[in-house]
């Protein structure tokens, strides 16, 4: 086993190596969410909690379905709704947490580094489930096993992400997993949204679709957050369609089997057209959404066993 | 007779920018006289071991969170860590709770530090109403009361008709106003500056340029006005060639840099630690090796330690809703002498931007060794090292950047005007 940590609070610590693992793992669990009985016991006995601090349907759903099929006890928290309203800190509760001896903590928070401050007061695992505009490494890894399962591989690979790189933790996670995996990575979208200091992590940066499409392996599409209009970043919706939002016409830039991705939820018709969304033969979007379970699990999966093997007093690396 | 002789010295003298061995005399609270050749006699004789003696620390900014949130820091508190800190000044900021923005809140304050401080209290009071940026405060009034300086301190004026009528007036008085270069546009929300790390780390940014901005349109605000302008803190090198600009057109325009931005970079946040966490935020590398430069050269005037008290449940935050600043009275001396043990500054040169620059550029008599002057005295070893344990500060806070770090420098005893304030076992 080479993924040893205690957390999975990003990619960025991560060595290939455990990339891997956690993918070959994944593997395993995509055959047996497709078998008639989905269902382990990898998680027996252990208590998952979910901590949502920003709305989420689908990131949750995920994790809570991905917990239940390896037997963990799953409890949700919409934390936006309870106590922090009460001026209740993050640290208080994590004290809070401390006193329910969870095993597996899934926390989101819409400000970046507050998983990790978390993760220093609780004695359970924690999961990243995103943090402000930090990391989100399970989507990063989710897309990077749909990208290995679609192309056969995951290196040598030509993959634009395309949309509001600044504000998204989904685009650091992945600029960061691909480059660890040695892949060519591009960063396309208005400069308002992708900042030049990017360029700095080794992507290359475009501000024109075509060109920064142009004959890439994989399509990597982010949501635009309404906010983000409002702030000024782009003049409009219709424009940034117009000049970013992928159709067939910008499509045809990029390699002719290139896959497209969305992390969802979809904007059909300002970042993405409907056609290609719904495209079986480029789109492999219900796929990620599939593979994010499978993830996920994984991740828990190696987590609870490091959990187990640090309660034996095995020695870690 | 002198009642007190210091023998044995290496006495640092900003003014005349040497460092010799010698003695130092003190007589009714003043410097009688120095020398290197054979002592005179007195009443009380300090052997130095050959320690360094220089004017004690004039701190220009530093926050005393009396009125309002007492439980951060006190007057007394403050003043032993001054003490301590070998700070014999403390100039203190006027961004309390309330604002100290008429003689009344003023009075208050110097009645409070002549109680409960050892040290020298020199107040700056606000330079506009609750420091709303709207209207200016009596800056008459205020003047006579004690004020040395008027700042709004980290809020910007962004009316600059508001701002241009409050300089103009305080020209009229001879007033130095201290402002704080930063456009507040670019900087709202900001918690690093923009750069790979901060895009690394997913926190909200700002560009170095909004320094650069700010200072270039306070300097058209003074040659306008003709007001006495000392910008708190530089902190990019970007900012500096306006600065140099400034100067070399004959306004009458100095500068200052907190300690934090002369010996950390924004790395030094790593995984979001909040103690890191300072207003402007902490740059890059190339821009600290610029301040120093600058310090070294006089370009930047002044060195602070823009002491800013925190308390633990305002700083164990996410990063981003932490509040920003850190104590620095008792730290101040240690990481200053970083650079001096870096081989980048000479002892006098350092002590003109601690001690000479700061009493000068407010008109107080300190800062200086020459006979005459109060005998504000800092004796120290440069070399002896320590471990920072954050938790033996004498301030309220412990709000640290620098828990757990290794530093150089102890202060032995702290004078003030003749009298010991503080000694060490």
């Amino acid at each position: 086993m080479t993924f040893r940590a205690k957390h999975l609070l990003g990619i960025e610590p991560l060595k290939p190596d455990d990339i891997r693992e956690i993918l070959d793992l994944a593997d395993q669990y995509v055959d047996l969410n497709r078998g008639a009985v989905k269902h382990s016991d990898a998680l027996a006995g252990l208590t998952q909690i979910n901590m949502f601090f920003e709305n989420s349907t689908r990131t949750q759903a995920s994790f809570e379905l991905a917990g239940k099929r390896l037997g963990a006890d799953v409890m949700n928290m919409a934390m936006q709704a309870s106590s922090i309203k009460k001026g209740e800190t993050l640290i208080d509760t994590a004290l809070t947490l401390n006193a329910m001896h969870p095993d597996l903590l899934v926390v989101r928070h819409p400000h970046s580094g507050a998983v990790d401050l978390l993760a220093q007061k609780v004695n359970c695992a924690v999961l990243n489930a995103g943090d402000g505009r930090h990391e989100h490494p399970t989507q990063a890894l989710l897309d990077a096993l749909t990208i290995r399962r679609a192309k056969g591989r995951l290196h040598r690979l030509s993959i634009a992400i395309c949309g509001d790189i600044a504000h998204s933790r989904v685009a650091r996670s992945n600029i960061i997993l691909l480059g660890k995996m040695e892949n060519r990575v591009r960063l396309v979208g208005p400069p308002t949204l992708v900042p030049g200091q990017f360029a700095e992590f080794g992507c290359e940066v475009y501000d024109d679709m075509a060109e920064g499409l142009k004959d890439v392996d994989v399509v990597m599409m982010l949501r635009l957050q309404r906010e983000r209009m409002d702030g000024g970043f782009i003049p409009s919706e219709r424009e940034y369609y117009h000049r970013y939002g992928l159709d067939a016409e910008k499509l045809a830039h990029a390699k002719p089997d290139a896959i497209v991705m969305h992390p969802g939820p979809m904007n059909r018709g300002v970042e993405i057209d409907g056609e290609i969304a719904d495209d079986i033969n480029r789109s492999v979007i219900q796929e990620q959404v599939e593979m994010g379970v499978a993830v996920r699990m994984a991740a828990m999966d190696l987590l609870a066993r490091n959990l187990r093997e640090r309660a034996d007093g095995g020695v870690m690396v | 007779m002198p009642d007190t002789l210091i023998t044995n010295a290496r006495l640092i003298d900003p003014e005349v920018g040497t460092e010799t061995t010698g003695w130092l005399a003190v007589d009714g609270g003043t410097i009688s006289a120095t020398g290197t050749d054979a002592p005179p006699k007195a009443d009380r004789v300090i052997d130095a071991r050959g320690k360094c003696l220089a004017p004690g620390i004039v701190d220009i900014g530093v926050k005393i969170c009396e009125p309002g949130e007492r439980h951060k820091e006190s007057f007394r508190s403050a003043g032993l860590a001054a003490a301590a800190g070998g700070v014999t000044t403390m100039v203190t900021r006027p961004d309390t709770l309330p604002a100290i923005d008429t003689p009344e809140v003023l009075e208050f304050v110097t009645r409070r530090a002549r109680e409960a401080a050892p040290v020298r209290i020199k107040p700056m009071a606000a330079l506009t109403k609750g420091r709303q940026g709207r209207e200016m405060t009596e800056l008459g009034f205020l003047l006579d009361a004690g004020a040395v300086a008027f700042t709004d301190g980290d809020t910007v004026t962004t009316d600059t008709k508001v701002l241009s009528r409050a300089m103009t007036y305080a020209r009229s008085l001879g007033a130095l106003v201290i402002a704080h270069p930063q456009d507040p546009g670019l900087s709202a929300g900001a918690a690093a500056t923009s750069g790979k790390f901060a895009a690394l780390k997913g926190l909200p940014s700002v560009t170095p340029m909004a320094e650069r901005m700010a200072l270039d349109r306070d300097m058209a605000l003074v040659e306008m006005t003709g007001v006495r302008y000392h910008a708190d803190q530089i902190t990019t090198a970007r900012a500096l060639p306006a600065l140099e600009r400034a100067k070399a057109n004959g306004l009458d325009v100095t500068a200052g840099v907190s300690i934090h931005h002369l010996t950390l970079n924004e790395l030094d946040v790593s995984d979001y630690r909040t103690f890191f966490k300072v207003k402007p935020p902490l740059r890059s590398e190339d821009d600290r090796l610029a301040l120093v430069d600058a310090v070294a050269s006089g370009l930047i005037d002044v060195i602070c330690s823009m002491h800013t008290p925190q308390d633990e449940e305002s700083k164990r935050l996410p990063f981003e809703e932490a509040a920003s600043g850190a104590v620095a009275l008792e730290t101040l001396l240690p990481a200053a002498l970083r650079l001096v043990h870096a081989g980048q500054i000479a002892l006098p040169v350092l002590w003109r931007a601690l001690s000479l620059n700061p009493a000068r550029r407010l008109g107080l008599d300190t800062g200086r060794l020459a006979p005459g002057a109060p005998a504000d005295l800092v004796l120290f070893d440069a070399d002896a090292p320590f471990v920072l344990d954050r938790f033996k500060l004498r301030s309220k806070s412990k709000n640290t950047p620098f828990d757990g770090a290794r530093m150089q420098g102890k202060v032995i005893a702290t004078f003030v005007a003749g009298a010991q304030v503080f000694g060490a076992d």
